[in-house]
């Protein structure tokens, strides 16, 4: 295979690299010697940690993904973003309310977003972050939550916001509130935690406990399965 | 789009789809099972594993790749470690920050005791956030917590601790109901009920889950929770090694700086280990599902210091990793795309196992189809792999089923151009979790006083092989009950004089065995992918490592 490999000329922080083709960047840079400390976790898209922006030789506009994710491409100029801490207001979830000024209360400077659709733009995972801004802004939680749904919390937005602000942190405040307080609690859920306190199935399992394998395997086969739909 | 020859193997799928639509196949009969994992499933190549030399499992087998680490040199020259001034003196340190080491930090300091979190990666970066499919338990009314005592017994090969399968399902709505309280957006009806699924070898639906991204929407809880609550915590900061005091017991922890390669110590009263697993150990050279962090660390300190592990031989293989595209091969097809429906086919277009059969008797079924039948599908790279018809969804459960269900599925082929709503997955299994781990008993107690373990970690309540969403409960249940019983133990402990002599006596255990030279420097910490042949500066720092960490020679 390695005769027919075509090679990928890549530039990280400036300096030139031949790499094969189909290597995400993240592969690539370790191809090229790196062995990442920050800048990896998950390696599957899901965790945040690799935050990368790149430019092309011949074209300035930076672009932004992520860099477990991302194949390389053609004369890609190479970087990567260490995560850094951003603002996050300390706070008791128990002692807030799910209402319109609350998040306004929390993260008072998201007044200041003047809507330049940087951090939509920027965001790997394709979500309308300035939407979702403005949502947080009139205080309709429910849909911050649902359109922020799937951020891994890269950073990416509030390192490129123009006004400091952390989208990431309003949409989670967004979301933990939506969780407690206006999703409805689930009911069966109360029920079975009081049904089990009161001891309802302690006898079934105890007799579980004591029963030999042979007498479970043959509980274990006969067991009715519910269907999945 | 798949390439061209790959092409013509999705014409056979599409044109079997109707067909295979009404066609269920039969549960495995319990005759079956057996022989099925004996012949295909990874586990029982007996040349991958070998029996430990050392250590408290001497004499039990486990795979070479993890008696290589568990038989490790330590990182440390106890002569030149200075015990007499800590850096940090805390009630309970917490090694590892996934969803078990997060849950144990929080119920510890709920519980009075002073917290510390060290971690390897960022707070968080952990298998917990890749979890996709969901977490059990039995709270809708047709099911009830025997159910999932039988199912989890069963999945395990009925090998399971007991004790230990009765706390997880008897403590699993509470698990959920915390979560729920602390704003995880649970799947959910308008009115509150739970949105259950279904999931291999589980005879109710009782996955709770939050799209895809279950363990995303779980681990961003915690953590915010975790910074909340002001507990404090150490990033890129590992655990190398455990310190044990004159008395036996557990008196804290030397970490490494990862960047500035620093040392610190930590003294505390217990510990518990929440390290994760080791799919980045590659065993069998296995392409894995884990973060870049799994690499099992805590079984490498707690081995040390004398902790018991248990079922060190079984590792589970998901059945579903992706075989093509090349850039993401060995990451994870969720569960849920057979839980919702879809099947698993052949090269011809046949179904060949009952899609929902618990994961090692699948995952043996693939490489059978594949080795041995030759009905696998081979792809440019020269990987094999079998579909997993993902389109079906849509035609069971109506249009848009998965883009709704499976958004980061969608996004994740839809970057190398492939729409499982419309095109079949190829995958094969690929290494995933570790079923086994250190012993510990319901109150997350290891057999070293002072040192609990949680999670991934820690072994028992899966017995031989792990259900789909158990162990996201297991990390919330365990953690949470070691963190009480760490906070509690700390109540009583009487601290004693700290010492290294546990690690000296292990060196000259190494020594004797005639071990030392041939074996790593450990815990490896992290995987080394870069093409990198050898460490100019670090040579170069040699002389100045007299803080007392050992080089590689
Ligand atoms: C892709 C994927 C999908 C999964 N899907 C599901 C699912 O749908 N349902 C389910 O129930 N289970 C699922 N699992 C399994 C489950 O997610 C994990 O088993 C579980 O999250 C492990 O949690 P943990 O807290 O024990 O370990 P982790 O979440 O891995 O956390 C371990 C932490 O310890 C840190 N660490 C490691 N070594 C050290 C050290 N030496 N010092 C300090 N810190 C250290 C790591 O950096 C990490 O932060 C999945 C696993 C993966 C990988
Ligand atoms: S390493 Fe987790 S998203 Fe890239």
């Amino acid at each position: 295979m390695a005769e027919t490999t075509r090679m990928v000329d890549v530039y990280v922080m400036g300096k030139h690299y031949a790499v094969p083709e189909g290597l995400t960047i993240l592969t690539a840079l370790e191809y090229c010697g790196y062995r990442m400390v920050r800048g990896c976790g998950c390696r599957a898209g899901f965790c945040g940690a690799c935050a990368t922006v790149y430019n092309f030789k011949n074209d300035p506009q930076l672009r932004f993904d992520l860099a477990c994710q991302k194949t390389v491409e053609q004369d890609m100029y190479l970087t990567q973003i260490p995560f850094f801490p951003a603002a996050k207001t300390i706070y008791d979830l128990e002692e807030l309310q799910a209402n319109g000024d609350q998040v306004l209360k929390l993260y008072p400077d998201i007044i200041k977003c003047f809507g330049c659709n940087t951090c939509t733009k920027t965001c790997p995972q394709e979500l309308e972050v300035m939407w979702y801004m403005s949502d947080a802004l009139r205080g309709d939680i429910k849909e911050v939550a649902n359109k922020s749904f799937d951020c891994v919390i890269c950073g990416l937005c509030a390192a490129r916001c123009p006004q400091g602000l952390v989208p990431y942190n309003v949409a989670l405040l967004c979301r933990r509130l939506y969780g407690r307080y206006l999703a409805k609690p689930s009911k069966h859920l109360e029920e079975r935690i009081k049904e089990i306190e009161a001891g309802k199935f302690d006898a079934e399992l105890k007799g579980l406990k004591k029963a030999s394998e042979k007498e479970l395997r043959e509980r274990y086969n006969k067991r009715e399965i519910e269907p999945a739909l | 789009m798949y390439p061209a020859d790959m092409e013509a193997s999705v014409k056979k799928v599409e044109a079997t789809r109707e067909k295979r639509l009404k066609e269920t196949l039969p549960r495995l009969q319990e005759a079956e099972r057996q022989p099925l994992l004996e012949k295909y499933h990874p586990d029982y190549i007996k040349a991958s594993m070998r029996e430990l030399k050392v250590g408290p499992n001497k004499g039990d087998r486990t795979p070479l790749e993890i008696a290589d680490i568990l038989e490790g040199n330590s990182r440390i020259d106890p002569g030149k470690v200075d015990l007499s001034k800590a850096d940090y003196d805390v009630d309970v340190l917490v090694i590892g920050c996934g969803g078990s080491g997060a849950s144990a930090a929080l119920l510890a300091r709920e519980n009075g005791a002073k917290v510390l979190i060290a971690t390897k990666l960022r707070l968080g970066d952990a298998n917990t956030v890749g979890a996709q499919a969901g977490t059990q338990a039995a709270d809708r009314p047709q099911d009830s917590p025997a159910h999932h005592y039988m199912d989890t017994m069963g999945g395990g090969h009925f090998t399971n601790i007991p004790e230990l399968v009765e706390a997880l399902v008897k403590d699993a709505p509470s698990a959920i109901q915390w979560l729920e309280k602390l704003g995880v957006n649970w799947d959910k009806e308008p009115d509150g009920t739970m949105h259950e699924l279904s999931g291999g070898g589980a005879s109710r639906r009782r996955l709770h889950s939050a799209r895809d991204y279950t363990g995303l929407e779980e681990m961003r809880v915690l953590r915010d929770e975790v910074r909340n609550r002001g507990i404090n915590y150490l990033e890129f900061s590992p655990a190398i090694e455990l310190i044990m005091d004159d008395r036996g017991q557990i008196a804290g922890a030397v970490l490494l700086n990862l960047e500035t390669n620093e040392l610190s110590i930590v003294r505390a009263r217990a510990v518990i280990i929440a390290t994760g697993g080791m799919g980045r150990l590659h065993i069998q050279n296995f392409p894995t599902t884990n973060h870049y962090g799994a690499t099992a660390d805590g079984l490498v300190l707690a081995y040390r210091v004398g902790a018991k592990l248990i079922f060190m031989d079984t590792m589970q293989y998901h059945p579903t990793g992706v075989a093509h595209p090349q850039q993401i091969l060995g990451q994870l097809v969720t569960e849920k795309v057979r839980t919702l429906g879809a099947q698993l086919v052949n090269a011809e277009g046949e179904q060949f196992i009952m899609p929902l059969e618990p994961r090692d008797m699948v995952a043996s079924a693939i490489i059978r189809e594949c080795k041995e039948r030759g009905k696998g599908i081979t792809t440019p790279t020269g990987e094999q792999g079998v579909w997993l018809d993902s389109p079906m969804i849509d035609v069971l459960r109506g249009e848009g089923t998965v883009a709704r269900e499976l958004p980061a599925m969608v996004r994740q082929f839809g970057r190398y151009n492939i729409n499982i709503s419309k095109e079949p997955m190829l995958i094969y299994p690929t290494l995933h979790y570790q079923n086994g781990g250190i012993k510990i008993d319901a109150s997350g107690a290891t057999t070293v006083p002072g040192l609990f373990a949680a999670g991934e970690a820690s072994g028992g309540v899966h017995g031989r092989n792990r259900l789909i969403g158990n162990s996201t409960l297991d990390l919330f249940v365990f953690g949470r009950r070691a963190g009480t019983a760490a906070a509690n133990y700390v109540k009583s402990a009487k601290p004693g004089k700290p010492t290294l002599d546990r690690v000296r006596r292990w060196q000259a255990e190494l020594e004797q065995a005639g071990l030392a030279k041939s074996r790593p420097i450990t815990p490896l910490l992290l995987p080394n992918y870069a093409r990198q042949p050898y460490d100019y500066l670090a040579d170069y720092t040699k002389e100045m490592l007299s803080a007392g960490q050992v080089k590689p020679a």
